[in-house]
């Protein structure tokens, strides 16, 4: 953790009641668990006197926050007005295909969670996807399967070598 | 000595800045007798991106499409030969004038928001400093009351940038107005709509101006707590704005007692957890609060009862950065800029079938045209320019035919669209109106908070519909009902997204009347947009009998031996486009 202020555990022990740390907490509990546990739930529950029931109406509002393990590489596909203008929908499927995951599902290797994101601001390079924090601009279909498929083949080589690759 | 910037906006960096800026790194250490290297934000130029400009004493020359090896060459023959490299010069000036490729693009803009956007380094509040950065702020504090504050602001007549364009210094004072000593100051970074990223670049490229703004906000109505809630999506604006808050902390120009005036006031960033609605004022301050970001009914309106019940200014990005500007040259000066109602000056955020696809910022009063042609650079492989769509979700096309139209809060909303934030998507004849509206509506459909029943229900009635028009099921009765239904749900939403969210199918409907009957009658789709109502065919010509399609078709609708062209049986096909995103040679085409 880059940040001390951060940290989950840290947060969660220096909450006073401060009103309007739900949603700081959920988030520093996703960045730690890389999604958030039910058993996050019942802590930050237990520590803000927030009823379980209420931080799940919270948690399940925002598309931030997952409730289920992520895949190791975070693909989001760009779908907002610029890049559906310049073909994102044939950028969803051909993701979608060469994955073979529907929007928000990972894969059956744990590599890839496939998202759709309405925009990320990189308009001009028309269509676009991020993978993790790494945007790929001007894509085609083509281009889409280059880019998976290579990172796939890194990860499956470091795997038969024992060695994981660092998520970025 | 030369300085070398590299720009490193999220557009710049997406696009490889930060390969340049390792390439140049290793040819300009720390302490080189060469040149100095820094970084700065975006100047705007996304369709150029990366940018890496030199800079002397008396010249500017801008670099455009810089990549690692051009570096060499830059460094070489410019940093040490001292001679321009012709060929990408983007923009240069120097004594003798301006001159570059993009010339146009920079000259016919009027630069207030985005001053300091690609000339200082945003992570430097030295930087900001010796660009006439916190001046304003001094003056506020040594020489102004807080009601001369908000006067200069209600006469340089800046109205909110967020879209509605509620004139600020009116707002202002309805805060100040109110009694209790807790008042809270907030800054919606919460840019949602699609399309629109001026605030992104603000933000990252000079946090320092909308950090002032907030301050002399706050001043001038008596808040000591600000927020700025700050989508996710954005996570090096809301580094840099931390490390903005941190040294305007250290240098006095936030916390306690600031500049030594007895005032004090600090501020907190929240980040957003990915939700559009968040956008709306009222669903902020839930989500701030930690709640579900669902809008209340208003009034009481912010400024009497907001954040925590407290008294509340919410302002947007660039409103806060126009503020100190004002300050320090007077609200005549900004005056001067814009129509009679509309003052001063508004970020566009260029994208879609434009050439120059990116950030501009241009008197208010500009004809669409003008922002369009002689900034833009027209469209894209010089197609048909067909429409504009302004305002996002909440805002509709304005077709091609009212391109002299002028950009303001009066006569935008005229043509049936609004301001809005700043997004303007660029169409093409090449671009289906009725998928558009289609598109708009499945967003908001999908960020509906689901609290009024006609936004949750309502615009999924509208989607089905606007769904099987565009597979070829529409009935004659449909646009009758869309725009009954439309009404009903603009009259009974509480919120900005529900009253808006019908916003882009009617404009369409009333602007290209005829591409709806050609979807619903002849079940065509002009634009040939829409895929089920399209046929894809395999030009002989391109094809080589990969057998790709054939592998890729769910439904084997596509037949050929290896090696010769490969046919599509419509009979079959269920126009997925599957056979187009296999292609590897682009010989599927739709007809």
């Amino acid at each position: 953790m880059e940040n001390k202020d951060l940290d989950f555990s840290f947060r969660l022990w220096r909450y006073d009641g401060t009103p309007g740390e739900l949603i700081p907490l959920l988030q520093s509990a996703q960045d730690h668990f890389g999604y958030i546990p039910r058993q996050a739930i019942q802590y930050i529950s237990g520590v803000t006197r927030i009823p379980e029931s209420s931080i799940y109406g919270v948690i399940t509002f925002y598309s931030q926050f997952r409730l289920q393990p992520m895949g190791k590489h975070m693909v989001r596909v760009c779908v907002g007005t610029a890049c559906h203008v310049a073909g994102a929908k044939a950028i969803s499927n051909s993701v979608q295909d060469e994955l073979g995951v529907e929007v928000s599902g990972t894969t059956e290797d744990g590599i890839f969670t496939f998202f759709t994101v309405a925009c990320i601001g990189c308009c001009s390079l028309a269509p676009v996807m991020m993978i993790d924090e790494q945007t790929y601009g001007k894509l085609t279909p083509a281009s889409v399967r280059k880019i998976l498929r290579e990172i796939r083949r890194k990860e499956l080589k470091a795997a038969q070598e024992g060695t994981a690759v660092k998520g970025r | 000595m030369y300085k070398v910037l590299v720009g490193m906006g999220s557009c710049g960096l997406s696009a490889g800045a930060r390969e340049v800026f390792s390439a140049l790194q290793q040819l300009i250490p720390p302490g080189s007798k060469d040149a100095e290297l820094a970084i700065t934000g975006c100047i705007g130029m996304c369709y150029r991106e990366p940018l890496v400009e030199v800079r002397g004493d008396k010249t500017r020359v801008i670099y455009g499409d810089v990549t690692p090896e051009r570096v060499k060459e830059i460094f070489e023959r410019h940093v040490k030969g001292g001679t321009p490299v012709p060929g990408y010069v983007v923009y240069q000036s120097t004594p003798e004038g301006e001159a570059g490729l993009e010339l146009d693009f920079l000259k016919n803009q009027t630069r207030i928001v985005l001053r300091n956007c690609g000339t200082i380094d945003p992570e430097s509040l030295e930087d900001y400093e010796r660009s006439g950065g916190y001046a304003a702020l001094r003056k506020v504090l040594s020489e102004m009351t807080p009601a001369s504050v908000i006067e200069e602001v209600k006469k340089s007549g800046l109205r909110g940038r967020g879209g509605a364009g509620f004139p600020t210094g009116l707002k202002w004072s309805f805060c100040a107005a109110q009694p209790g000593e807790v008042k809270y100051i907030v800054c919606n970074a919460d840019e949602g709509d699609p399309g629109a990223f001026m605030d992104r670049s603000v933000l990252e490229s000079d946090p320092h101006s909308v950090l002032e703004g907030m301050v002399i906000c706050a001043r001038a109505i008596g808040a000591h707590k600000g927020f700025i809630y700050c989508r996710a999506e954005y996570p090096l604006a809301i580094k840099r704005l931390n490390i903005g808050i941190e040294a305007a902390r250290k240098k006095g120009y936030l916390g306690r007692n600031i500049l030594g005036s007895g005032f004090s006031f600090d501020i907190v960033i929240k980040q957003g957890a990915g939700a559009f609605v968040c956008g709306e004022e009222t669903a902020l301050f839930a989500s701030i609060e930690g709640e579900r970001g669902m809008p209340r009914i208003r009034p009481p309106f912010p400024a009497e009862k907001g954040l925590w019940q407290k008294p509340t200014n919410n302002n947007n990005v660039e409103t806060y950065a126009n503020v100190p500007w004002i300050i320090v040259n007077g609200w005549a000066e900004f005056a001067k800029y814009g129509t009679e109602k509309s003052k001063g000056t508004k970020v566009f955020a260029l994208a879609g079938r434009i050439k120059r696809g990116g950030l501009a910022e241009v008197p208010m009063g500009i004809t669409i045209n003008d922002l369009i042609f002689k900034i833009g650079g027209g469209i894209k492989n010089d197609r048909a320019f067909k429409a504009i769509q302004i305002g996002g979700p909440s805002g509709g096309c304005i077709p091609a035919e009212l391109g002299d139209t002028t950009v303001d809060f009066e006569s935008i909303p005229k043509t049936g669209a609004i301001m809005g934030s700043g997004g303007l998507v660029v169409l093409d004849d090449k671009s289906c109106m009725v998928d558009m509206a289609r598109f708009f509506l499945h967003f908001t459909q999908d960020e509906s908070c689901g609290k009024c029943t006609f936004c949750r229900i309502g615009t999924l009635r509208m989607l089905e519909t606007l769904d099987r028009i565009t597979i070829g099921e529409g009935k004659a009765q449909d646009l009758e009902d869309l725009s009954a239904l439309a009404a009903r749900i603009k009259e009974a939403s509480l919120c900005g997204l529900g009253q808006t969210a019908p916003n882009p199918v009617l404009s369409t409907i009333r602007y290209y009347p005829n591409e709806f009957e050609a979807h619903i009658k002849d079940h065509k789709c002009p634009a040939k947009v829409c895929g089920a109502l399209v046929s894809y065919v395999i030009d002989p010509k391109k094809c080589v009998g990969c057998t790709l399609c054939a592998k890729n078709c769910p439904v084997n609708a596509i037949t050929g031996q290896p090696k010769a062209t490969h046919v599509v049986n419509h009979d079959i096909c269920v126009k997925c486009g599957r056979c187009i995103t296999s292609c590897q040679f682009d010989a599927v085409y739709k007809d």
